[in-house]
């Protein structure tokens, strides 16, 4: 605790003095330096990107989003269209072996592949998902503004399975869709406050690195294809 | 003159002479400026979405011994275990001691810039311990021996070739010169030494007080391996990372990703609350946070530049800085490189040896500019100036200025100088770019402006009589 | 309108004629003028070496000298954000804090001055040539002024105006930067230079001449042909 407790008193001791308000460049009549006012979460929204005004709007921008990514992102009338495309997908890539975890659509969707699962729901050994061809999840939520996947280990199969794997697939329905980021990080506030999973991420297309002269390269470490089958 | 400025002077006269090295950063970061020009324009108000960013990390850095309590506890009632550190040799203390307690071989790191400040590589190294850089640009640099070139990209120093030829003899994988094969190589290394890891070291990019949480923005996805696989997460942060609100990151993580590679939001921007949790099936079975201070209340005790330790480490002002492009991360000598390093390695490892670099600067405010969380960039470079004189100044320098001022102050001495500049002109060019010639720094490579035949108050005065 | 006219001390020294231009667009408009004899310099080199003592010994009798004066133009965007950001930071809590906050107010930039306070008249102004505009780092980014400039340019009959990719860029003149690090003041020399002999033109316009005097000392030594001129000199001309 010592060293906690030096810090702190090393933090309070500096904090004595006030500091300038932020942005303005003034230096000087700042010694009753205030608070700015709060950040009402609603005005983030007024400033981050426009995700249009329709539930239409929004899965176009999700859509174009996922284009500029090179996310694959269908949408599907029924189950059994999804169920359908999955399964052409599992034949031209030539899956052998599925990472998945148990849900909703999960369920109605991966045991009809026929192929060998495994399953993240129960403890599993890291070297039999990394032998899997792809990693089958649900998820929390679609972002239109970014394009992204909102995962947690609680509705998406734990930490490793839309990572490990070389392709992840994510199955949604397209009430999963929200506008923006603010709406993202409230609806998970407000589903696990006081409880929530120990780990949340926001997937924003294949995994990817310009580590090199800043060229796009797709999968560098996790996934070198995501595909989002909404329906 | 200490041996930091005579590096920075003759590293930077090594690389301004590069022109295949200028070319290269400037290519690259041509790249990043029409990505983040695009994402820029699609904020519907990026000005204040920055002056929003800069309001909310001034409430955290000003109320930093609340919300950094706050976190700490809530992270820990969620099985965390959190460990302070006020020196960077106490933070490798805590860290070796875990490492050593786990009774681990090998560690995984994903990029962690306070890692590179305490040279915990070096550390574990020495302890016989592996350690291995999973990001694809610090593990360029780690088998290359070397400090990242920017703290963003590590590697954006080096061509395809150079690392074609140092896979080639470090990993005896074939010669390519696909970005994509490169890419691919270091994959497939890195999957055993994540099968095989002990441990994970990360960092964290913002941690929430509110909710007990760390976020890590990354792009690869080599973080949320190094935090799902192995058995104990270590995640090392500065003190300063505290955001007070969850929701505060739907603005902060497009900002980062905006500023910081041109994307709306990096790949992946992951949030952990604490080692796996009960009903959960992978994930480290335990979760160590070290808060580092490392002379950063040292900084928080400075109100002029506390704004300094809003900075979120996106790099933005290295990439728009004219001196960073011509030369080059290196030669800093610094873990920061850039505006911000200029101004913060003062504080943090001493103003008389780091002073030079706030005077290596135009203060064009080309860094200012491109903040997103609006930090006086410049000025403090100004500030540290005026701030490194105060305490020892430069006797020559302050004579030379205390002169000017009288000349400046009487208007005779003035016209006299006019006359003077007139005369010596004649004789410059017997000894232009020589030793003897007092203007050399200036007249090397540029002319120097002839003395008017007539000076603006000469004429002034011919008018009025 | 009695303007007060702060000629800096390298433009009086090297460059008189931005001022003389300055004072003809000026009178030809109908104001009077006035030039303080005591004051040469704005004490910007001592304040940006970190000398703020010895800067404020040349900046008192600048603040003390403009006191009373109705409004002051000066011939540099450098040493007007010197006057106008720095000396209130300078001079914050001391007795004169208060002058140096009201010379603040009442200082402009010359081409700033045009357009703000006078509203962009027609000054007659003809240069037909091709120009590319170099936007010198303080008069852009501690004033804040870009548009105007161009403004006034655009006002200039037979005047082609092509941008540069990196006009913003700072040429790497830094003042004192300039000689305390040579090597890196000259590359970005060159980056930008480079730039404006990219874009075709025959001269390159700042309304820094601090800025102009880095460029041309290295174009001369480059042999290029392209030409340096304070914006004064272009709206000044009739040719």
């Amino acid at each position: 605790m010592s060293e906690r407790t030096n810090i702190l008193a090393r933090i309070r001791e500096g904090l004595s003095v006030p500091a300038p308000v932020p942005g303005t460049h003034e230096l000087h009549g700042n010694e009753h330096a205030t608070a700015p006012a709060p950040i009402v979460p609603g005005m983030v929204m007024k400033w981050l990107p426009p995700v249009g005004a329709t539930f239409g709007d929004q899965v176009a921008l999700f859509a174009k989003n996922s284009f500029e990514l090179k996310t694959d992102f269908q949408i599907f009338d029924s189950l059994g269209e999804l169920q359908g495309a999955l399964k052409t997908l599992a034949q031209v890539e030539g899956w052998q072996r599925i990472g998945t975890h148990r849900g909703t659509l999960n369920d109605a969707i991966c045991p009809a592949l026929g192929l060998p699962m495994m399953l993240t729901d129960e403890s599993y050994a890291t070297p039999d998902l990394e032998k899997c061809d792809a990693g089958i999840s649900e998820c929390e939520s679609l972002i239109a503004q970014t394009g992204s996947v909102l995962v947690t280990t609680r509705s998406s199969g734990g930490r490793a399975l839309s990572v490990l794997p070389p392709h992840h697939v994510v199955l949604v329905r397209r009430e999963q869709l929200l506008p923006d980021l603010p709406s993202g990080f409230a609806a998970l506030k407000q589903k696990y406050t006081g409880n929530f999973p120990s780990f949340m991420s926001l997937i924003t297309g294949p995994s990817r690195t310009g580590d090199i002269e800043r060229i796009l390269v797709l999968g560098a470490h996790g996934p070198k294809k995501l595909t989002i089958f909404c329906v | 003159m200490n041996l930091n400025v005579l590096q920075f002077k003759s590293d930077s006269e090594r690389l301004t002479h590069n022109l295949d090295h200028r070319e290269r950063i400037q290519s690259a970061l041509k790249k990043y400026y029409v990505a983040r020009d695009d994402k820029k324009a699609r904020f519907q108000d990026w000005q204040a979405a920055r002056q929003a960013a800069a309001e909310t990390k001034w409430e955290a850095v000003n109320h930093l011994d609340k919300y950094l309590v706050e976190f700490a506890d809530k992270i820990e009632a969620r099985g965390a275990k959190v460990h302070w550190a006020s020196t960077a040799e106490q933070a490798r203390e805590i860290i070796l001691g875990i490492v050593k307690e786990k009774n681990a071989r090998r560690i995984i790191k994903s990029k962690v810039m306070t890692g590179e400040e305490i040279h915990l590589n070096a550390a574990l190294e020495a302890a016989g311990y592996d350690v291995v850089e999973s990001d694809l640009g610090e593990y360029i640099v780690q088998l290359r021996h070397e400090a990242p070139y920017h703290f963003v990209f590590p590697a954006m120093h080096l061509s395809r070739g150079e690392i074609s030829d140092l896979f080639e003899k470090e990993l005896g994988s074939a010669k390519t010169d696909s970005p994509e094969e490169l890419t691919m190589i270091a994959r497939r290394v890195m999957r055993d030494q994540y099968l095989a890891a002990d441990i994970g070291i990360s960092g964290a990019n913002f941690a929430v007080a509110e909710t007990g949480m760390i976020s890590i923005t990354e792009n690869e996805g080599n973080a949320r391996l190094t935090c799902a696989l192995p058995k104990v997460h270590i995640a090392l942060m500065g003190i300063e990372k505290v955001l007070p609100k969850f929701e505060d990151l739907a603005l902060f993580l497009p900002m980062l990703g905006t500023a910081g590679a041109g994307q709306a939001v990096t790949c992946y921007n992951s949030m952990y609350a604490g080692p796996r949790q009960p009903g959960e099936t992978d994930g480290p079975e335990e979760m160590h946070i070290v808060l580092l201070d490392n002379k950063r209340t040292h900084l928080l005790a400075d109100i002029e530049q506390r704004d300094a330790l809003h900075c979120i480490r996106c790099g933005a002002c290295l990439n728009v800085c004219p001196i960073y492009k011509n030369v080059g991360g290196h030669t800093y000598g610094t873990t920061y490189q850039g505006p911000i390093g200029s101004v913060i390695t003062p504080h943090l490892r001493g103003i008389q040896e780091w002073k030079h670099l706030s005077s290596a600067s135009t203060l064009c405010g080309a860094c200012t500019e491109a903040c997103p969380v609006k930090i006086n960039l410049h000025h403090h470079l100004l500030h540290n100036r005026r701030n490194a004189i105060a305490q020892k100044p430069v006797w020559w320098e302050q004579t030379l200025f205390h002169l000017s001022s009288i000349l400046f102050n009487h208007p005779a001495l003035w016209r006299l100088a006019a006359w003077g500049g007139r005369i010596g002109q004649l004789f410059h060019p017997l000894i232009q770019g020589t030793i003897l010639d007092p203007a050399r720094a200036w007249t090397k490579t540029r002319d120097l402006p002839p003395v008017a035949d007539q000076t603006f108050k000469e004429y002034w005065r011919s008018r009025q009589k | 309108m009695k303007i007060t006219l702060f000629v800096p001390c390298f433009v009086d020294m090297c460059y008189p004629n931005v001022g003389v231009s300055i004072v003809e667009i000026l009178e030809r408009l109908g104001h009077e003028i006035e030039v303080p004899e005591e004051i040469a310099c704005c004490g910007q080199p001592a304040f940006n070496s970190g000398y703020w003592e010895e800067a404020k010994k040349v900046a008192i009798p600048v603040l003390q000298r403009l006191k009373n004066a109705e409004v002051i133009v000066i011939a540099s965007g450098s040493c007007g954000a010197m006057l106008k950001v720095f000396y209130p930071e300078l001079f914050a809590k001391t007795e004169y804090e208060l002058d140096a906050i009201a010379l603040a107010e009442k200082t402009y930039e010359f081409s700033d001055f045009l357009v703000t306070k006078l509203g962009n008249p027609d000054l007659g102004a003809r240069f037909p040539a091709k120009v590319t505009f170099h936007d010198g780092c303080h008069g852009l980014r501690e004033l804040g002024k870009k548009k105007e400039p161009r403004e006034l340019l655009s006002q200039v009959r037979d005047l082609e105006l092509l941008e540069m990719g990196e006009a913003e860029t700072c040429c790497g003149f830094g003042g004192t930067f300039s000689a305390k690090f040579p090597m890196i003041s000259t590359a970005m020399g060159e980056v930008k230079c480079a730039s404006a002999i990219e874009t075709g033109a025959d001269f390159i316009i700042s309304n820094d001449s601090s800025c102009l005097m880095h460029i041309q000392g290295l174009l001369n030594r480059q042999g290029e042909p392209i030409k340096t001129l304070h914006i004064a000199e272009v709206l000044n001309s009739r040719r």
